[in-house]
């Protein structure tokens, strides 16, 4: 009996959810588009999913769900460019990370991770409920770990999650990694060897499937997925944390005309000029100060908000290392922004930064990232300051639908909120 | 994009030239330095060589040099009452000389205006490595000395041999508003060694850190830690980890007996000394403190009883993310909980963390700490904080702002012993103190000013007064000038 009431309250919550085709009016709120002023008192018109119209003077339709946002702000879905939300479940059980791929050598260019996306993953409703709407994926290792694609956390399948992929290729620079890693100068002549044979694999591709060139330095399918990235189609992103390293990046970047972005770059804001004049967008944080490698000795939190001052566009990212934001604490990417804030960005650009910035970067802006119309309704009503940890994400739309199923996490909270009467005994 | 290997090492740290070594399985010899004292011949230093309490590395530290000071018009966060609104405080001679409405202003005194800042007692961590996990800490072991992984019981090593002055992430705790921590040896083993607790202060050896009189710690961890770093060898399992616990306090309650027997009647040749059951003795005799790595419910319900059959008392249990499930259990038996905000999932035992933890345990009656396990989040627990506070909130059970100053104030000094001198702003204590630029739960906050024992060792308005270790000195940037 009991377990069939809680069927029905189940039905009733999903309820709004299932007729989210509809039109919302979202008024009276403190609404920043992002990418345009704020406005105080503003609406936010949904329809069908998308977003019809942002203003102080929106023409509200009749049968429009209105939304009172009074005393609230009102912002685009929070878009966290570094995780790997859906990829890892538990960090130390091998049989759900899917981040890595074994690849050749360190390189696995044509792997790609979104196929392994697993979206019943009890981290993605944290995220989600907390206002991250987009996510990139990244995977990680190797020299060339693979490619990067961008996910949307609309509840659904793996397939529905596909906002856009690939994205960016994704590729690492640094030090010597273990006894046999090999020196900075080995790992960019070897990715420009690779960079050099994806050129011939592109020019001899018929000798090539005849076996008529020599052996080129990576296999058939990692050539294939490098050929977007000479085209300058794809970007590619470039793992550095030491400036010189970095710069070594933006040198072969130039000389194979790659579509560079920076992750990591902890000592960015030392060449912040540079990367500006380059137009090179980076991803960092703003919560690292450590210099836990000799590759991160200038790491310090207002890396962010120098380079955003340069005129870099800036997506920041988690950095801090410690609480594993790239899955179980995605949700925690306004709080980096928060303190980027502290050390020096500007707020409207911290906020650009885990929105727009990011869907820019990642060639998503077209859809997400912004409250304009014609962009897809992901939106959030925040109690105040979204960078804030006493501001809490009220309501959460995703493609004009509210999400509002509790997590994993608060399942718990609720079960020993008040202790079940089973449990009554320790 | 940054995969830090911290991420996966919460709570074990363990890197993996560790669990190498540990798949050598080592035979677990009594130490060399042990051994050796067995021939010590005893006369009139009886006592001096084989009793337990001996001190053989004491405290140097003494307080800096220090003016009196008074901060005026400003918030106080006490840890020990209500908010002071536009409030004063007072440090002489290193202590908190008032604290109140007004207080009396010394002549010679160093007058602040706090306006529109906050003052919390100095910030104290029961879960730090720093130092001993020390950086640049890449590519192996040069500076990672957290982990005796060679046996599954060391407690005869003591963390603060491995603990390294000059790391730089020193002075960014300070910086952190951060003036008292607990170091711990790594949870890679089932009784791990001894902690030492430190003053985030200057200084070119470790004596000159360690807090005067506060009790030593015993590290010891739970779960998956241990099981994995010596699966080849045992224990391999939880009930191998159990009976790991049991087999050595059999032996230290042995050991108690006879030392305490010849300590009473002095008849004939004192039995010899071992290190590791030494400290265990200690424990027994209540004068080591029991810090328990442990995340499960069930586990820790599970060292509640061990301890009760032994007959120690478990200080804290150190992440705990389960810790709420049990919440009762922990306030019945007087344990702390040293927990996270929201740390999970990077391994099983860690899959049912919510952030509601704290809330839940300080709801209970459980004494709750903050704690880091993490140089970067030991920066920062006034955020970690703030973030637990506003879950309770949000799952309607509110927390108030007080009651989270507590939790990386008072009640860690609590765990560490030392809640009769630091950890909150009353008459006579220490002058550990934190002056903040805003309410220290905002995320624009930061400590502007930090004294240790009265004396104003961080300053964030003047790089004169910013602590650089030597191995900074020349390889860190020093983050001033050629910035726009």
């Amino acid at each position: 009996m009991r377990a069939r009431m809680m069927i029905v309250v189940a039905l009733v919550a999903a309820a709004p959810s299932l007729s989210g085709a509809q039109t919302i009016a979202i008024t009276g709120g403190r609404v920043y588009p992002v990418s345009g002023p704020m406005i105080e008192n503003g609406t936010v018109l949904i329809r069908d999913g998308q977003i019809v119209a942002v203003g102080s003077s929106v023409a509200i339709p009749a049968d429009a769900q209105r939304i009172d946002a009074t005393g609230k702000v009102v912002t685009p879905g929070l878009v966290n460019a570094g995780t790997q939300l859906g990829l890892v479940e538990i960090g130390a059980v091998v049989g759900t990370r899917e981040s890595s791929a074994r690849g050749r050598d360190g390189i696995a260019a044509a792997f790609r991770p979104w196929e392994g996306l697993n979206p019943t993953s009890v981290l993605i409703s944290p995220a989600r409920n907390a206002g991250i709407t987009t996510v990139l994926i990244a995977p990680s290792g190797g020299l060339i770990s693979g490619q990067a694609g961008i996910i949307h956390l609309v509840p659904g399948s793996a397939t529905d999650m596909l906002l856009r992929t690939p994205v960016a290729m994704v590729a690492t620079l640094g030090p010597a990694r273990g006894p046999n890693g090999m020196p900075r100068a080995e790992t960019i002549m070897r990715l420009r060897e690779i960079l050099d044979d994806a050129r011939v694999y592109r020019t001899r591709r018929a000798d090539f499937e005849r076996a008529q060139t020599r052996t080129l330095a990576a296999s058939r399918l990692d050539l294939e997925a490098l050929l977007p990235v000479l085209d300058g189609r794809l970007p590619m992103v470039i793992e550095a944390d030491k400036a010189s390293d970095i710069e070594a990046a933006m040198r072969v970047a130039k000389e194979y005309n790659l579509k560079l972005i920076i992750a990591g770059g902890a000592e960015a804001w030392q060449i912040a000029e540079k990367l500006s004049a380059a137009r090179i967008p980076v991803l960092t944080g703003a919560m690292n100060n450590i210099p836990e490698s000799f590759s991160t000795l200038g790491q310090r939190q207002e890396n962010a908000g120098i380079l955003s001052k340069a005129g870099v566009p800036v997506s920041v990212v988690g950095n801090a290392g410690g609480g594993d934001e790239e899955a179980f604490n995605v949700r925690n990417v306004r709080y980096e922004a928060g303190n980027a804030v502290a050390y020096g960005m500007d707020w409207n650009t911290a906020l650009r930064s885990i929105t727009l910035t990011p869907a820019e970067t990642f060639g998503v802006a077209d859809r997400v990232g912004s409250l304009a119309p014609g962009k897809m309704a992901d939106v959030v009503i925040w109690s105040g300051d979204p960078l804030e940890f006493a501001s809490q994400p009220e309501r959460v739309f995703i493609r004009g639908r509210q999400v509002n199923e509790p997590s994993r996490q608060d399942l718990l909270e609720q079960r020993y909120k008040t202790l079940p009467p089973n449990y009554r005994t320790p | 994009m940054r995969h830090s290997a911290l991420a996966l090492a919460a709570g074990l740290v363990a890197s993996a030239g560790h669990v190498c070594a540990a798949q050598e399985s080592t035979p677990p010899t009594a130490p060399a330095s042990a051994r050796a004292t067995d021939t010590v011949r005893v006369g009139p230093m009886l006592g001096a060589l084989s009793t337990p309490n001996a001190d053989p590395f004491p405290s140097t530290y003494r307080p800096f040099a220090s003016r009196p000071t008074v901060i005026r018009n400003v918030t106080i966060f006490t840890a020990a009452g209500p908010t002071i609104r536009n409030g004063s405080i007072l440090l002489r001679d290193g202590k908190i000389a008032e604290v109140g409405a007004t207080v009396s202003a010394p002549a010679d005194a160093l007058l602040i205006d706090g306006a529109g800042k906050y003052v919390t007692p100095g910030i104290i961590d029961t879960h730090s490595h720093i130092g001993a996990g020390g950086v640049p800490g890449e590519n192996g072991t040069q500076t990672n000395d957290v982990n005796e992984a060679t046996a599954p019981v060391t407690a005869h090593v003591w963390v603060e041999h491995s603990v390294w002055p000059q790391d730089a992430q020193f002075p960014r705790t300070l910086a952190g508003g951060v003036t008292t921590i607990q170091v711990l040896p790594g949870s890679a083993n089932l009784i791990g060694g001894r902690s030492v607790v430190l003053k985030v202060v200057p200084s070119r050896t470790v004596q000159g850190m360690k807090f005067p009189g506060a009790k030593y710690g015993l590290k010891m961890a739970c779960g998956e830690n241990p099981k994995r770093v010596y699966a080849q060898r045992g224990p391999s399992t939880r009930m191998g980890n159990v009976a790991g616990y049991r087999a050595a306090w059999i032996q230290a309650e042995g050991y108690r007996r006879r030392w305490d027997k010849w300590n009473a009647d002095k008849k004939g040749d004192p039995p010899s000394r071992d290190l590791g059951l030494e400290t265990l003795a200690e424990v027994l005799r209540g004068n080591i403190l029991v810090h328990n790595h442990c995340y499960r419910a069930d586990e820790m319900a599970q060292m509640i009883d061990i301890a009760k059959e032994f007959g120690y008392r478990i200080r804290s249990f150190h992440h705990g993310v389960e810790a709420y499930k049990i919440a009762d259990l922990l306030a019945a038996n007087d344990i702390s909980a040293s927990v996270w905000a929201d740390w999970g999932a990077f391994k099983l035992e860690a899959a049912d963390a919510v952030r509601g933890n704290m809330a839940l345990l300080t709801k209970a009656g459980v004494r709750t700490i903050m704690h880091s396990d993490d140089a970067s989040g030991e920066q920062r627990l006034n955020q970690e904080a703030a973030k637990a506070m506003a879950e309770g909130n949000r799952i309607g059970v509110p927390i108030t702002e007080e009651e989270a100053v507590k939790w990386m104030t008072i009640n860690p000094a609590w765990a560490l012993g030392i809640d009769d001198r630091t950890g909150s702003l009353q008459q006579g204590k220490n002058a550990d103190v934190v002056l903040w630029s805003g309410n220290p739960f905002s995320v624009y906050s930061r400590p502007e000013k930090v004294w240790v024992d009265g004396a104003m060792l961080f300053d964030r308005l003047d790089p004169s007064q910013q602590w650089r270790t030597d191995f900074e000195l020349g390889f860190v940037p020093a983050n001033r000038g050629g910035v726009k």
